[in-house]
């Protein structure tokens, strides 16, 4: 019988890049840039680590493919890395690598690394994905804002909710973002943004304008992980550890199957349950102390605060107008200022969230702390509604 | 008895003001201006040739069974491929059995009358119980040139066979002659025209009497008997003069649709055939000629049939379904007769898979599903495995047509920031009635013209053009069934 991952893994270290324009940095800079923090933070010796996780989801641009950018980047000592690749979900991917193998008793420490240099394609927005053989041939000419948008359409529907009140709502979700993201120098986007500015903004893809999609930046994020007990043994006290760690992937329902309604993530649904079950997390309206979701765009967040089961369904704009998701709300969702103003460099995002869950854990988080939180969870989506990659994360203290 | 037992037609709801065209052209060449007036169809950017054929052949085969299609034959000057059989491209996307005889009929504009005449033979000689001919033309000429104004886009569909005739061939003429009022050669772009007044004197008025007075004469049948004189000419009046000088009636000249639509190419004759027969009654006479190196002259005569062929659209309801486009850049735009900046996002263009595309053909070109027997779920793609959550089961899916499937809307966006030749970009979740559902472009829809629930129907349509290795890439979208801003 399975016993899940809960406290059997801890992060020793973890670091984040300026994200940003990072014209004048390689990815492998912004590597070694993440990397740096994260060693002194560990304070190991980087010829320690015995296995090491490459995120990076477009190959095209970007490191390109392998493993081996990573390693050569940090002069990893011939150990073995491995590049995954799993959409939007990516670094998330490079995290549970790590904690796998530590959680396996094969190595005592191990790095996740997740990096993604976006601005060198030419033009703004996501460069588009190689999709394959098949899907160019009939694939529907999407991109990720209009196939999310269409989240928005399905919930207006669904719920009969106006149309107005759910784009307020967006705006609102993204207006607390900025100021959120105002208040940390890592971000990429750092001034506040009103909400009349944002319902008035260009339609990109209607109904998301311009503020309700997440920027793109270059960044990286790294994390080494290791057992509480050897963390315990380097003179730890706080020990941040993994309490649950869940991914969910779609098996075609949604793309192929009438049953589903277009309004909501079935993956997340799914993740977040086993994920809370894992952490022994019973009512997480009531025990979570902070979120970093995946929002990607506005309306994502709207949905996945009702698809996490820390909203009612139908309930997220309520709980959205009334600040429940702010700041100084009951759980704030993206306090570091999330993908909304971090932007999405895809490889590093997933762990750049679990760094803001990291910190605040360990009350490090400057101007933007947290009183006494507990529980972190964070949630990294790849792919589109109707075919997706969700993965959910929970976070504590040791032996909490 | 053989003839044509069903029709159909599809012109392109677009049509574009000759007013526009005159606005923006009559400055370097004033003869634009008197010819201002009406409309030329244009197709959509995502339409060709391939793609009109398949919507009037699909006009043409409602309620009939599609196993009764023998052959295709496909009559046009502006196929998209050179080798590369278009008429087989059609015959995929309207799922015929792979057990048909197909044929392209190119290289001139009489292409759509001599393939008709072909197709009638080829029934008489009991090779075939049912051909479907189909004739369809995009034609692009260049800017500011009179052909701009005269012509339009379109297609016709005939099903000929010697069951349920609804308009019996009684025999025709065919005379071939090398006269070039215009030519296009093989790497031109554009038709190169002859002087219209020595093409109307030396042309229409010499070599079409000549082919009517043979047919009329081997059909045994007076010119003054004809209730339908179909014969398309750009120039004004030249129908009519036809008419005169054999003895037909001038109130039997058909419209030429000048006013409504443009001149089709190949397409014409057979456009105005339809439009004939969707007015005649049982009992009439139609002649129909076909102008270009020569003419074919083909005498129909109608039969009490035509009173129980289903009501289809055919020209008359094609030409109803109509946007009015005034912005003539639009069309350039479409037609790529003008360069513009289309940003790097419309680089991204793969390679098409040849081996993928063979192995999908039945999905990508004829938009073949699967239908699981073990849950009665239709769905799209087929698969190994069922996609219902509550089945599963293993290799118990047989092939399914979605393509006359009733679908509707399920969520939908307009996307400007993805490249579309149109922006924004329509695409959404288009679900089935009965059941499968796929995440699809939108065609032939406007900015504020989509609704969740709306419902569509999946149109044959271009994905993509690969310009720098010449393909083009087919699938199916979902238009509208009925635009807001169209009329009825």
């Amino acid at each position: 019988m399975a016993s899940g991952i809960r406290d059997k893994v801890a992060i020793l270290g973890m670091g984040c890049s300026q994200f940003g324009e990072r014209w004048d940095r390689s990815a492998e800079d912004l590597m070694a840039e993440a990397f740096r923090e994260c060693v002194r933070d560990a304070a190991i010796d980087p010829r320690e680590i015995q296995a090491a996780w490459l995120a990076s989801c477009f190959d095209q641009i970007n490191l390109g493919k392998s493993a081996l950018p990573l390693s050569m980047a940090l002069r990893l000592s011939n150990i073995p890395v491995t590049r995954v690749e799993n959409y939007c979900a990516t670094g998330s991917e490079a995290f549970r690598g790590a904690v796998y193998a530590v959680a396996a008793g094969a190595c005592d420490f191990a790095l996740a690394m997740g990096v993604e240099k976006l601005k060198d394609t030419g033009y703004g927005g996501l460069p588009g994905l190689d999709i394959g053989t098949m899907p160019p041939l009939w694939w529907a000419n999407m991109t990720a804002p209009g196939v999310f948008a269409q989240l928005a359409t399905a919930y207006i529907a669904k719920h009969g909710a106006d149309a107005g009140d759910v784009k307020r709502a967006m705006a609102r979700i993204s207006s607390k973002s900025h100021d959120n993201g105002a208040k940390n120098p890592k971000a990429h986007l750092r001034k506040p943004v009103p909400v009349e500015k944002i319902m008035a903004a260009p339609m990109v893809a209607d109904p998301l304008g311009l503020f309700d999609c997440c920027g793109v930046s270059d960044g990286a994020a790294c994390a080494i992980v290791t057992t509480p007990d050897i963390a315990k043994g380097l003179g730890r006290g706080d020990i941040v550890s993994v309490k649950a760690l869940q991914l969910s992937l779609s098996d075609g329902v949604e793309a192929g199957h009438n049953s589903w309604d277009g309004s909501h993530f079935i993956t997340t649904r799914i993740a977040s349950r086993r994920a809370y079950d894992e952490a022994g997390i019973r009512h997480p309206r009531e025990e979570l102390s902070l979120v970093e979701a995946h929002d990607c765009f506005s309306i994502t967040e709207l949905v996945t605060m009702e698809d996490l089961g820390i909203s009612p369904e139908g309930g997220a704009i309520a709980d959205v107008m009334d600040g429940f998701f702010d700041a100084a709300g009951r759980i704030p969702c993206q306090i570091d200022g999330g993908l909304k103003c971090f932007g999405h460099p895809i490889g590093a995002s997933g762990i750049r969230m679990i760094y803001e869950v990291y910190l605040q854990l360990l009350g490090r988080a400057g101007g933007r702390q947290l009183p006494s939180p507990r529980y972190g969870l964070t949630h990294n989506l790849g792919g589109f509604p109707h075919q997706n990659v969700c993965s959910v994360s929970i976070f504590g203290r040791h032996g909490d | 008895m053989i003839g044509v037992t069903s029709f159909g037609s599809y012109i392109p709801r677009l049509r574009l003001s000759r007013k526009a065209i005159a606005e923006s052209n009559g400055w370097m060449e004033p003869s634009l201006l008197s010819m201002g007036k009406g409309e030329r169809s244009m197709c959509n950017w995502d339409e060709d040739a391939v793609t009109m054929a398949v919507e009037a052949a699909r006009d043409c085969l409602a309620g009939i069974e599609r196993s009764s299609v023998e052959g295709l034959y496909l009559a046009s000057t502006s196929l998209p491929f050179l080798d590369r059989q278009n008429a087989g491209i059609v015959a995929a996307a309207l799922n015929l059995s792979e057990d048909l005889s197909t044929l392209d009929i190119t290289s001139s504009q009489k292409a759509g009358t001599s393939g008709l005449l072909a197709a009638l033979r080829g029934a008489g000689s009991g090779a075939a119980s049912g051909t479907l001919f189909i004739a369809s033309d995009k034609r692009r000429t260049k800017s500011a040139c009179p052909q701009e104004m005269l012509f339009g886009d379109g297609a016709a569909a005939l099903l000929v066979g010697t069951r349920d005739v609804i308009a019996e061939f009684k025999g025709g003429h065919s005379v071939s002659v090398d006269f070039v009022d215009h030519y296009r050669g093989r790497d031109g772009a554009f038709d190169y025209a002859w002087e219209e007044r020595w093409v109307r004197e030396e042309g229409f008025l010499k070599i079409v009497p000549r082919a009517v007075a043979a047919a009329l004469e081997r059909t045994g049948v007076r010119a003054g008997e004809i209730d339908h004189f179909v014969m398309p000419c750009t120039s004004p009046g030249v129908t009519a003069g036809v008419a005169a000088k054999v003895g037909i009636r001038p109130e039997t000249v058909r419209d030429t649709l000048h006013q409504a639509c443009g001149e089709t190419g190949t397409a014409h004759p057979i456009v105005m055939f339809v439009d004939a027969l969707q007015d005649a009654g049982p009992g009439e006479k139609i002649l129909v000629v076909g102008f270009g190196q020569g003419c074919d002259a083909l005498l129909f005569e109608t039969t009490s049939a035509l009173l129980k062929l289903p009501k289809r659209r055919g020209t008359k309801g094609s030409l109803a379904r109509r946007m009015e486009e005034r912005n003539y850049m639009k069309y350039l735009s479409f037609n790529r007769l003008v360069v513009q900046e289309r940003g790097i996002r419309a680089e991204n263009n793969p390679q098409t898979a040849l081996t993928a595309l063979y192995r999908n053909r039945r999905m990508l070109l004829g938009l073949v599903g699967g239908y699981c027997e073990a849950c009665d779920t239709p769905q799209f793609p087929k698969s190994e495995v069922c996609v219902n959550p509550a089945c599963h089961a293993v290799s118990t899916q047989r092939d399914h047509e979605f393509s006359d499937e009733p679908g509707s809307v399920l969520s939908w966006s307009a996307d400007a920031l993805a490249y579309t030749a149109d922006p924004p970009a329509h695409y959404g979740m288009v679900q089935f009635q009965r059941g499968g559902r796929f995440m699809a472009d939108f065609t032939d829809c406007d900015v504020g013209g989509v609704a969740v629930g709306m419902p569509v129907r999946m149109a044959f349509r271009i994905r993509g053009v690969d310009e720098a290795r010449g393909m083009v890439r087919y699938f199916w979208k979902a238009a509208p069934v009925k635009g807001p801003k169209e009329e009825a």
